[in-house]
């Protein structure tokens, strides 16, 4: 440890540099927190901005290579090592800049295509999807594979120099706006698991076609995705044939993180706080005796997740492996947030239960927490979650 | 801060399991209770331990200590929290010690903290007086006569007060609330050996027209109520690194006994209604460990918001160790109702840790209040 201190360390210049060029960059509309739907920019070939400073905001991170912070330079990233990437986030959070896109290519399929693509899928696909050019969606569930998600039946033929893949995904998440799909289809029925393989298909493909599905949110996020006939070429498939179902448990690990909400940036108002608000207090305390304690063992809980999570974190940098871990996370991290808007809809009252209306801000509460319910589903359901704990954390025995 | 052991703490861990496997196991508990031990503990390991330094880790150097710090404490603590050892860990390290450290003046801590590292000394806390932990409601006096005070009243729920050589002890002056250190041999004064549920001790202590003189006053006078906070803090960020030991302990146990124990022809541990449930508490536990770790290196940064953290902690503790102790009774099944199975002995402990230093309602209900709400 140094004593003097009229040096800065490289790092401590690195942050100053970063919160400048944040200051100067990103439009104070940015820096607002997401009210709706319309303020995520998503990208595309469809993608359009909603207002100028979307635009000039995205387009300044592109230009800083800042949309990925981290992936190498030569596939659109930013080349940055993690220190500095986390540093960007930080202060990206501090100054509660909202990401510059919302992307499933970036977290979802980036991170499979840099540990398991070909060099030329790199070069192709990662700096279409920082630039924003593609916008991708994920097609793993059937009707008849949700849980039991190995059981999938969507099929690719092999016919020498392409695949003719048939069959229907299902809960596919903004497949209608989407412009490539990465799916998951079988390849040899004889074998569950390692009959599996990993392709990228185009959705303006002959055959490939959706249909939204309303959700109880009120919203039609998702979708059916049907496949007739489909030709993708051969080299679209990601790493080896029959292989695929190791690039989707990596990638469904690094989803359930996300979900459980590793590494989220958000700033958000504390939970107290909105109790305060819309409860009022008396001599310092909460005006609802019943709803206290719940509030507070909520809080707790949170502050213990969020403690447990940089825990985790430091024990990987110390050289420990996540593992199964990312289970537990996904498990405790999206029961939170159900509970949370519970209590959200307890302390809203008659507002929490407005549907419709601007008085109500048109039933946003009431929606979002519809949406949660999806939580402890999406990405693998909460008991999926605690089977995975108690037979590869705890070792407990099939039967 | 990396939420992480150094190589040291990790050390001292290690051989601190090895210790206690050794000399303290839970069947160690057992024979102090069937043979109604006079102290409660094994004098002659609390010698070795002594030995070890573990009479001394938060003392500082000058004062003949190893200045270690409590993220050290709390490790000792959590691996007697796995084998249930009866020490003085909590009322002499976490509750004397502390309190001299935080209120004695050099002379008087020159005079004591030598000794104490040395294991030699035992001193513990009197200040609880009503049936739940309320350290606000005091009601036993010391008036000032002359040079000296007069003590008065009763005090409930003072660890290892059967053998202790000194009290620290609350008592109500003119202008608030101070603190004494009263030998226990003094006149005036009796006490009542309490047995605990978990086979350890407390007593009832009463003091009748007990003279002390000015120089016993710890700290200045009508500023006690602060400092209690603090040593209350200190004490329940360590006693719920106890009872995480307890806790993962218990667990390992149980998840050890649904892949042992047979019925239908298979383990019961490939019930998902057991492994749910099972997950579940690993989940829970998880999360105190984190909270203890953090807690435990705020003590060592003195960081100001010690006193919600040690809310949190101890109110997130407490409910998971209520948890897991049943859950052990009741995935043991009949065996777990028999004094023969240890898995009791967890439950035992749990439920009196649960209420030392303030149990979950307490603490969820200082979390609100210092939050603001
Ligand atoms: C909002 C949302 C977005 C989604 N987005 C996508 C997407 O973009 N792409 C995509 O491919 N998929 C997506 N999904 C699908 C999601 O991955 C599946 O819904 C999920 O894996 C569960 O499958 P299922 O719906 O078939 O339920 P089922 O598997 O039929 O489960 C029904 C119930 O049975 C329980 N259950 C099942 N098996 C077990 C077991 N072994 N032990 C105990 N209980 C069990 C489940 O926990 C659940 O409670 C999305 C889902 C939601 C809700």
């Amino acid at each position: 440890m140094t004593t003097t201190t009229e040096m800065p360390t490289p790092i401590e210049t690195f942050r100053m540099e970063v919160r400048n060029w944040l200051e100067a960059n990103c439009p104070t509309s940015m820096r607002q927190p997401i009210k709706s739907e319309k303020d995520l920019y998503w990208g595309g070939r469809n993608g359009t901005f909603a207002n100028e400073d979307q635009k000039a905001w995205f387009e300044a991170m592109y230009e800083k290579g800042w949309i990925v912070p981290h992936w190498p330079k030569e596939y659109g990233g930013g080349g940055l090592g993690k220190e500095e990437n986390k540093i960007v986030l930080q202060e990206m959070a501090r100054l509660g800049c909202r990401k510059p896109i919302t992307s499933f290519g970036i977290w979802m399929l980036g991170p499979a295509l840099l540990k398991f693509g070909s060099e030329e899928q790199k070069r192709h696909y990662l700096p279409e999807i920082t630039a924003g050019k593609i916008r991708w969606c994920q097609g793993y569930s059937e009707p008849n594979a949700g849980s039991d998600l190995a059981s999938l039946a969507t099929s690719a033929v092999d016919m020498g120099d392409h695949y003719v893949v048939n069959g229907q995904k299902v809960w596919t998440s903004y497949a209608d706006n989407a412009d490539w799909i990465f799916c998951l289809v079988r390849t040899n029925k004889e074998a569950k698991h390692g009959g599996i393989s990993f392709l990228l298909i185009d959705m303006a493909t002959q055959g490939v076609s959706t249909s939204p599905i309303k959700l109880i949110s009120g919203k039609s996020p998702f979708c059916e995705t049907f496949f007739d006939n489909v030709k993708v070429p051969k080299e679209n498939l990601v790493g080896e044939l029959n292989r695929g179902w190791t690039i989707a448990k990596y990638l469904l690990t690094h989803e359930r993180e996300m979900i459980g909400g590793i590494g989220e940036t958000d700033v958000k108002k504390p939970l107290h706080q909105v109790a305060i608000e819309s409860l009022g207090t008396e001599n310092g305390t909460l005006n609802d005796p019943i709803l206290r304690p719940d509030i507070a063992r909520w809080s707790i809980d949170k502050m213990a997740y969020d403690i447990t999570i940089k825990r985790t974190m430091d024990e990987v940098k110390a050289g420990q492996s996540l593992g199964a871990a990312s289970s537990f996370f996904k498990y405790y991290g999206t029961e939170l947030n159900k509970a949370k808007y519970e209590l959200m809809l307890a302390m809203g009252g008659y507002n929490g239960a407005a549907w419709e209306g601007e008085e109500f801000n048109y039933g946003q509460l009431a929606r979002q927490f519809c949406r949660t319910k999806g939580n402890s589903i999406e990405g693998g359901t909460s008991e999926v979650q605690l089977n995975i704990v108690a037979k590869r954390i705890l070792g407990l025995p099939s039967k | 801060m990396a939420l992480i052991l150094n190589e040291e703490q990790q050390m001292l861990k290690t051989s601190a399991k090895e210790f206690l496997k050794e000399r303290a196991p839970v069947e160690a508990l057992r024979k102090l209770r069937d043979e109604r031990s006079e102290t409660g503990f094994d004098r002659q390991m609390w010698n070795e331990m002594a030995e070890m330094g573990w009479a001394c880790l938060t003392i500082s150097e000058s004062y003949g200590g190893l200045d270690f710090g409590y993220v050290g404490l709390g490790q000792i603590l959590e691996e007697t929290g796995r084998t249930l050892t009866a020490s003085p860990l909590i009322s002499n390290v976490l509750l004397g010690t502390t309190a001299i450290n935080l209120a004695a003046s050099n002379t008087q801590k020159e005079a004591l903290l030598p000794i104490i590292a040395e294991g030699k000394m035992l001193v513990t806390l009197a200040l609880d007086e009503s049936t739940r932990h309320n350290p606000i409601q005091i009601n036993t006096t010391a008036s000032k006569e002359g040079d000296s005070y007069v003590l008065n009243g009763k005090k409930v729920m003072v660890l290892d007060g059967h053998v202790t050589d000194k009290f620290v002890v609350a008592a109500k002056t003119e202008n608030g609330v101070s603190l004494f250190l009263v030998d226990a041999k003094s006149d005036g004064i009796s006490i009542q050996r309490v047995i605990m549920m978990d086979s350890r001790n407390s007593a009832t202590v009463q003091f009748e027209n007990v003279k002390i003189s000015a120089s016993s006053l710890l700290g200045e006078e009508g500023q006690g109520a602060a400092t209690i906070e603090k040593i209350l803090d200190i004490a329940r960020i360590g006693l719920s690194a106890e009872m995480v030991g307890s806790m993962t302990e218990a667990f390992e146990r149980t998840v050890a006994y649904l892949k042992e124990r047979k019925q239908f022809g298979v383990p019961i541990g490939s019930f998902q209604a057991l492994q749910h449930r099972a997950a579940q508490m690993f989940c829970e536990i998880e999360l105190c460990k984190s909270l203890v770790l953090k807690s435990l290196q705020a003590i060592d940064a003195n960081e100001e918001n010690l006193p919600i953290l040690a809310s949190m902690t101890k109110a997130k503790v407490s409910e998971t160790l209520q948890l897991v102790s049943n859950e052990g009774v009741q995935m043991f099944g009949g065996i777990g109702m028999t004094d023969d199975e240890e898995i009791g002995f967890f439950l035992k402990r749990a439920r009196v840790a649960q209420q030392t230093f303030g149990d979950a309602n307490y603490h969820i209900d200082r979390f609100a209040k210092l939050s603001g709400y």
